[in-house]
């Protein structure tokens, strides 16, 4: 049997307490996930609300999308606290001075409004299939329809009203989740790595990156299981949008470190054998080489060549994998990465990441494969592709 | 067919006509809590509306202002008062969850900067056979010390405690008598204040599953005793005392010492005071 707690070596000097590492992968996969969802929902919105018609293949795989990996959002959460049957205590009796006081109402508000978006959006299929279907099925959707089965013009128009809203909504509101969450690691004073204004705007543009590139990926393994063509227009569209996105991502992530090595405060020596050690291949190999810098110029030069075809769907995929490996890795480098250098400024810790256990690897990867896999059984009963919904 | 179209469809407007208003309410609402919100977030404020007697009848938390200080041209680096805590608390006997600890720096003859070590450090564990016992080792004996000298931690029981404007549900909490306490039987074990608290002196009690952290013995202090660290400081290295009484211990301590406090530019204006430490010390 593994020990309950197992202690982080450490070099230098670290304060006794900080010998146990208390965020675990769990809170690394966390802002991973909120950061997918805003960032599906964002080419959800340029199409709803920016009217990006060559997106159009993918918004509703957007939102349904976004809607199965927010259901999972508090559960990383739920595994770590140490008293998760008190968890409702965070809506009941919140302390609002806490930048984590927040997160109830914001997950709640933003889930709800998923869950009316999505029951609009998919409402002419649900309509069809209770007036078709019997049994089970038939009576679950026809409990769905919630009573209405008007499908008329002037409902429909109302309809894509109420989509277009709550999209508007929809967008602060998945990005007010998500920078939110930058502001938990960025307001704290107590470590140099996270305290940092920049760190709201970090996340969010890394969480567009990084849903933009799960869309990417979601259809094209898609369109390859449904042996359909692949619509060009919608993934360039798609590139296009990493492409603009993950420049800002990166000079922004460039300015918060360089603002951190210009400044050069107390600590700046052991943060700077840190990312010389330990960190190097994490942040400047996988984070920054690999994972941002390489996709980007890959774009550039099929942009540049104007790529197309089979070149420009494997270009495209592989850069979004890239990219989605990026951004997981910013999540690590922030939360572990934080934690790895010691309070004191003259230390560094590591990480003992375990294998099983509720906060374990095996959980962590679970975590990630269970939206995946609710999405695949959620196109089963809502199928978002264009030619078969309504 | 078409009247019951029309009519589903007005059932439906005035359906979301209503979310729409409740939606409405509960934004207004919002930003109404806002301005209040607003002026709490800086954490500065006093402590909340709290009964006059607490934790005992016979104790009033408004007529006193706790405050600690450590001497450390005193300590001598024996560690009872690690051991006297572990008990008193109740802390887990290993060496990584400490209420208070104390660190040992040694200057080399030579070097620039101080070896630190404390109770975590494996030589020393190896010195005293065991993560339930407490020694330093002797792991300088041949060497040539320029310096030396330890700094007893411990909680500073901030004015503006970080861990207090963290903590999502209030478990933990400002007494009116300056002592920062935790709720056990609130706390939800997010460990958020672990991370605030830029003294690494909260820790994870792995029993209770709750966050947890040095009271200053709030359960005898409140009973007119001392913490149980300054009782067995076998050299008066730790002071403890009112700061509303002008005769006691912590106030003759801060009247005649020119007393430090840790990393001052957090904002943090921690209650412990300090007497010969180091620059090296944070």
């Amino acid at each position: 049997m593994e020990a309950l707690i197992h202690y982080a070596p450490y070099t230098g000097w670290v304060y006794p307490n900080e010998t146990v590492i208390e965020w675990s992968i769990a809170i690394v996969v966390y802002p991973y996930i909120t950061g997918l969802v805003a960032g599906a929902f964002t080419v959800s919105s340029l199409y709803q609300v920016f009217g990006f018609q060559r997106l159009k293949p993918v918004a509703h795989l957007a939102l349904l999308t976004s809607l199965c990996f927010m259901i999972f959002v508090p559960l990383p959460l739920l595994l770590h606290l140490g008293h998760p049957e008190r968890a409702f205590e965070n809506l009941l009796t919140p302390h609002w001075t806490s930048a984590m006081a927040m997160f109830g109402y914001f997950a709640t508000f933003y889930i709800v409004l998923l869950m009316v978006e999505t029951w609009f959006a998919f409402r002419p299929y649900v309509v069809e299939q209770a007036q078709k279907r019997k049994g089970v099925l038939g009576l679950a959707y026809r409990a769905l329809t919630l009573g209405s089965y008007d499908v008329s013009e002037e409902a429909l128009r109302l309809d894509r009203k109420w989509i277009f809203w709550l999209a508007i909504a929809g967008i602060p509101g998945a990005h007010g989740l998500h920078g939110y969450v930058g502001f938990v690691f960025g307001s704290l004073k107590s470590r140099e790595w996270w305290s940092s204004d920049l760190m709201p705007v970090v996340f969010l543009f890394s969480a567009i990156i990084s849903g933009v590139a799960l869309l990417i990926v979601i259809y094209v393994v898609s369109c390859w299981l449904r042996r359909i063509e692949i619509d060009l227009a919608c993934l360039k569209g798609l590139a296009y949008t990493v492409w603009g996105f993950i420049m800002v991502a990166l000079v922004l992530e460039g300015l918060e470190f360089a603002n951190l090595v210009y400044k050069g405060r107390e600590g700046i020596e052991m943060i700077l054998a840190y990312v010389h050690g330990p960190l190097l291949i994490p942040y400047f190999v996988l984070q920054f080489g690999i994972g941002a810098i390489f996709p980007l110029l890959l774009l550039s030069y099929m942009i540049w060549r104007g790529t197309t075809g089979k070149a420009l769907v494997a270009g495209v995929t592989l850069s979004a994998c890239l990219v989605l490996l990026s951004v997981f890795m910013m999540r690590w480098n922030v939360v572990i990465g934080g934690q790895e250098i010691s309070k004191t400024g003259e230390g560094l810790l590591s990480y003992p990441l375990q294998f099983w256990g509720r906060e374990g690897l095996l959980v962590g990867i679970l975590l990630l494969l269970a939206p995946l896999a609710t999405l695949f059984g959620a196109t089963r009963f809502f199928p978002p592709w264009e030619d078969k919904a309504a | 067919m078409k009247r019951e179209a029309i009519g589903a469809l007005r059932a439906r407007r005035g359906f979301l006509r209503g979310i729409g208003r409740a939606a409405a309410v509960t934004a207004a609402a919002a930003a109404a809590g806002t301005a209040g919100v607003m002026r709490k977030a800086a954490a500065k404020g006093a402590p909340g509306a709290a009964p006059a007697s607490f934790p005992s009848a016979d104790y009033d938390w408004t007529k006193h202002r706790w405050a600690f200080g450590v001497d450390a041209t005193k300590c001598i680096g024996c560690l009872r008062c690690v051991e006297a805590c572990k008990r008193e608390n109740n802390v887990a006997l290993d060496a990584h969850h400490f209420r208070t600890w104390v660190e040992r720096y040694v200057y080399l003859e030579g070097e620039e900067k101080p070896r630190i070590d404390s109770q975590q450090d494996p030589v020393n564990i190896a010195a005293s056979g065991s993560e339930r016992e407490y020694r330093f080792a002797d792991r300088y004996a041949g060497a040539k010390v320029d310096k030396a000298f330890f700094v007893p931690k411990l909680c500073n029981q901030c004015t503006n405690p970080p861990c207090v404007q963290v903590c999502p549900v209030g478990a933990t909490y400002k007494c009116a008598d300056g002592v920062v306490l935790i709720d056990h039987d609130y706390c939800i074990g997010c460990r958020y204040c672990v991370q605030a608290c830029p003294y690494g002196a909260r820790f994870f009690n792995e029993e209770d599953q709750v966050s947890d952290k040095c009271t200053w013995c709030y359960h005898r202090i409140t009973k007119g005793l001392q913490p149980a660290c300054v009782e067995v400081c076998p050299v008066g290295a730790r002071i403890f005392g009112d700061r509303n009484d002008p005769q006691s211990p912590i106030s003759l301590f801060i009247r005649n010492n020119r007393v430090e406090v840790l990393k001052p530019d957090t904002g943090n204006e921690p209650n412990v005071f300090y007497v010969g430490i180091d620059k090296a010390v944070r």
